[in-house]
C-alpha cells in the first residue's frame, strides 16, 4: 500500500520536478559552453598562430595579409560608438522616465509606453536600413564626407538603447516612495527641485543599471552599426569620419577567412574579446546591484 | 533666476523630449511604409528573389521567416517555460541558484554575432549540419531563453500564494498544483511574452547570418522531407526576410536592390507592429476576462 503511493507521488511529483530542473541545467550548461567554445577558439590565435595579445590591444596595425592583427581600431570604435549613443541616449531616456512618472503618467502610460515598445521591435536591420537611406544621405549633406560616420553609428544606436535606458530608469523612479517627494514638496521645493535633488538621487542604483545595460547593448549591436559606420579600418579623426567596430568585422570578415587560419583565429579572438567585454558589463551592473542592497 | 520659472522651463522641456520621442517614432515608421510603398503586392509577397534581374519577390524568405519562427518557439518556449517555473518554484536561494542567475544574465547579455558564431562552431561544424533551419532556430533560442525564462517566473510569483496553498492544503502535490493552478493563472502573461518574444525571433538576424545561410534552394513541396528542396526540411539552409535586408544592403547586385529592401522592411514592420497589437489586446482582454468574473461573483453574492 505504501509502496503504490509512493509511486503516485514519484509519478506526480518528480517527473515534472526533474524536466523542469532540466531546463534550468540546460540554461547554465549551454551557457558555460558558449563561454568554452568561444575562449578556446578565440585563444588559439595566441597558442596556436602565434600572435601576441599585447600587439593585438594596442596596435591599430590590422592588416591579415602581411601578418599584422592589431585590433585596437576596432577596439576604440565599439567603446566610441556606444560611449556616444549612451551619452545621447541617456539624458534623454531618464527624461522619458520623469515625464512618465511625475509629469503626466497619463500620457506616459496611453502613449509613450507603447511608443518605446515598439521602438524595441523594430528589428536592427530596418535601424540599418533606416540609417542607410536616410540618416546618411542628410549627414553627407550637411557635414560633408561620405555620410557613413561614427556619427551615423551614435545615433542609430542611441534610438536602438532608448527604451532599454528608459524603461529600466522609470521602473527605478517608480520604486521611490512617494512620501519622499511629499516630504520635499512639504519643505516648499518646486516640481524640478524635488526631482532633481530627491528623486534622481533615490533613484540612482537603477538609472545606473539602465545605463550600464543600454551600454552593454551598444557594445554587442552588430548589424545596424555595420551598416551605417562605413568600417573603414582607420581610427576616426572626427564625428564625421567612418571607423570600424568589433562586431561590424566580425560580421564581414569570418566567411571570407578559412578555418585554422591566423586570420580566422584572429577574428576569433576578437569575439573573444567581444565576450569578455560583455560579461564585465554583467559584473559592474551585479556590482552596482549589491552596492545599493547594503546600504 | 527664480526657482519657479526653473521649474517651468524644465517642465517644458520634459515635454518637448516626450514629444520629440512620439514624433520620432510616427516619422520612422511613416519613411519606412512610404519607402516601401506597394509591399502588399502578392507577386512580391510571394515571388522568388532574383540575384542578378530587378523585379524579385521575397516569398521564400517570408516562409522562412515564419518556418523558424514557429521552429525555435516549439524548441525555446517548453524550455523556457520549465526554467520559469524552476526558478519560481523550486530553487533555493543560495550560491547554487546564484549561479544560474548569473548564468542567465550572461546569456542576455550575450552579443547576438557571438550566439551566431557559437552557433557556427557547433551547430553548423562541429555536427556537420552545414546551414540549416535548425541551427538558426538554436541559435535564436538562445538569445531568448533568458527573456522568456524571466517572464514565466516572474508571472508564476504574481500569481496569489493562497491559491497555491489551498491546492496543496488538499493534497495536492507542488507539480499537480503548479500545472492545474499556478500555470493556468499565470498563462496570460506568459502568452504575452511568447508574443513579444516572436516580434523579436522575426527580425532576429545577426544570429542566423553563420547558422541559417545567405542561400534558399529552389523549393519544391513535391520533394521528400528529407530532401534539402523540401520546405519543411529543418535540414536546409535558409534566409530569412531580416538577414535578406542586410545581405541585400551589403552585396546586393539587382539593381532594384534598394527598393526590395525597403518593403522588406516595410513587410517585417507592419509583421512586428501586429505581434505587438496582439501581445496587447491579448493582455487587455484577459484583464477584462477576469475582472469580469470578479463582477459577477459580487452580483451573485450580493443577490444571495
Amino acid at each position: 500500500m505504501k509502496g503504490h503511493k509512493s509511486i503516485n507521488y514519484w509519478k506526480s511529483e518528480y517527473i515534472g520536478r526533474t524536466l523542469v530542473t532540466l531546463c534550468g541545467i540546460v540554461i547554465v550548461l549551454t551557457t558555460l559552453a558558449i563561454i568554452a567554445f568561444i575562449a578556446g577558439k578565440g585563444i588559439q590565435s595566441f597558442t596556436v598562430s602565434g600572435i601576441s595579445l599585447w600587439e593585438m590591444i594596442t596596435s591599430t596595425n590590422w592588416s591579415p595579409n602581411d601578418g599584422h592583427y592589431g585590433a585596437l581600431i576596432f577596439i576604440a570604435g565599439s567603446t566610441l560608438v556606444s560611449i556616444g549613443a549612451v551619452l545621447v541616449s541617456a539624458p534623454i531616456a531618464i527624461a522619458l522616465a520623469i515625464f512618465m512618472n511625475y509629469i503626466s503618467p497619463k500620457f506616459g502610460e496611453k502613449v509613450l509606453r507603447p511608443v518605446l515598445e515598439l521602438l524595441v521591435g523594430i528589428p536592427s536591420v530596418v535601424y540599418g536600413l533606416l540609417g542607410v537611406s536616410i540618416l546618411v544621405p542628410f549627414l553627407r549633406d550637411s557635414f560633408g564626407g561620405v555620410g557613413f560616420s561614427l556619427m551615423a553609428g551614435i545615433i542609430v544606436l542611441s534610438i536602438m538603447i532608448l527604451p532599454t535606458i528608459a524603461t529600466l530608469a522609470s521602473d527605478a523612479l517608480r520604486g521611490v516612495p512617494p512620501q519622499l517627494l511629499e516630504a520635499s514638496y512639504g519643505l516648499g521645493s518646486t516640481r524640478w527641485q524635488a526631482i532633481s535633488r530627491v528623486v534622481i538621487p533615490a533613484a540612482k542604483k537603477g538609472v545606473m543599471t539602465g545605463i550600464v545595460l543600454g551600454l552593454a547593448r551598444a557594445f554587442g549591436e552588430a548589424l545596424a552599426v555595420q551598416m551605417v559606420i562605413g568600417n573603414t579600418i582607420k581610427l576616426p579623426e572626427a564625428l564625421t569620419s567612418p571607423t570600424a567596430t568589433l562586431t561590424g568585422v566580425l560580421t564581414m570578415d569570418m566567411s571570407n577567412t578559412l578555418n585554422g587560419t591566423a586570420w580566422n583565429n584572429a577574428l576569433w579572438s576578437l569575439a573573444l574579446i567581444l565576450l569578455v567585454i560583455s560579461f564585465l558589463f554583467i559584473l559592474i551592473i551585479r556590482f552596482i546591484g549589491n552596492r545599493g542592497g547594503e546600504k | 533666476m527664480n526657482s519657479r520659472t526653473v521649474n517651468k522651463i524644465w517642465t517644458g522641456i520634459f515635454y518637448i523630449v516626450a514629444i520629440f520621442i512620439v514624433l520620432l517614432l510616427g516619422f520612422l515608421v511613416f519613411e519606412i511604409l512610404k519607402r516601401g510603398w506597394g509591399f502588399w503586392d502578392l507577386s512580391f509577397l510571394t515571388g522568388k528573389s532574383s540575384n542578378v534581374e530587378a523585379g524579385g519577390g521575397i516569398g521564400y524568405q517570408l516562409w522562412n521567416s515564419f518556418y523558424m519562427l514557429i521552429i525555435t518557439l516549439i524548441i525555446s518556449v517548453p524550455l523556457g517555460l520549465g526554467a520559469g517555473i524552476y526558478l519560481a518554484e523550486y530553487a533555493k536561494p543560495g550560491k547554487l541558484l546564484n549561479f544560474i542567475r548569473l548564468c542567465i544574465d550572461t546569456m542576455a547579455s550575450l552579443p547576438s554575432i557571438v550566439v551566431g558564431l557559437f552557433g557556427l562552431l557547433v551547430f553548423v561544424t562541429a555536427t556537420g549540419w552545414g546551414y540549416t533551419i535548425i541551427g538558426g532556430a538554436l541559435a535564436i533560442t538562445i538569445l531568448n531563453l533568458p527573456s522568456l525564462a524571466r517572464v514565466s517566473e516572474s508571472a508564476i510569483l504574481d500569481v496569489p500564494g493562497s491559491v497555491k496553498e489551498a491546492s496543496l492544503g488538499l493534497g495536492a502535490t507542488r507539480w499537480q498544483t503548479i500545472v492545474k493552478i499556478t500555470l493556468p493563472s499565470a498563462m496570460p502573461q506568459i502568452i504575452t511574452g511568447v508574443i513579444l518574444a516572436a516580434g523579436r525571433i522575426f527580425g532576429e538576424a545577426a544570429a542566423l547570418i553563420y547558422t541559417a545561410g545567405l542561400m534558399t534552394p529552389i523549393l519544391n513541396p513535391a520533394a521528400d522531407l528529407s530532401n534539402p528542396v523540401n520546405p519543411f526540411n529543418i535540414f536546409r539552409p535558409a534566409e530569412t526576410l531580416a538577414v535578406h535586408i542586410w545581405k541585400l544592403n551589403s552585396e546586393g547586385i539587382v539593381p532594384d536592390a534598394q527598393a526590395i529592401a525597403t518593403k522588406s522592411a516595410a513587410v517585417l514592420i507592419i509583421m512586428v507592429l501586429i505581434f505587438n497589437l496582439l501581445a496587447r489586446l491579448f493582455s487587455t482582454l484577459l484583464q477584462k476576462h477576469f475582472e469580469g468574473s470578479k463582477g459577477k461573483k459580487k452580483k451573485t453574492q450580493a443577490a444571495a
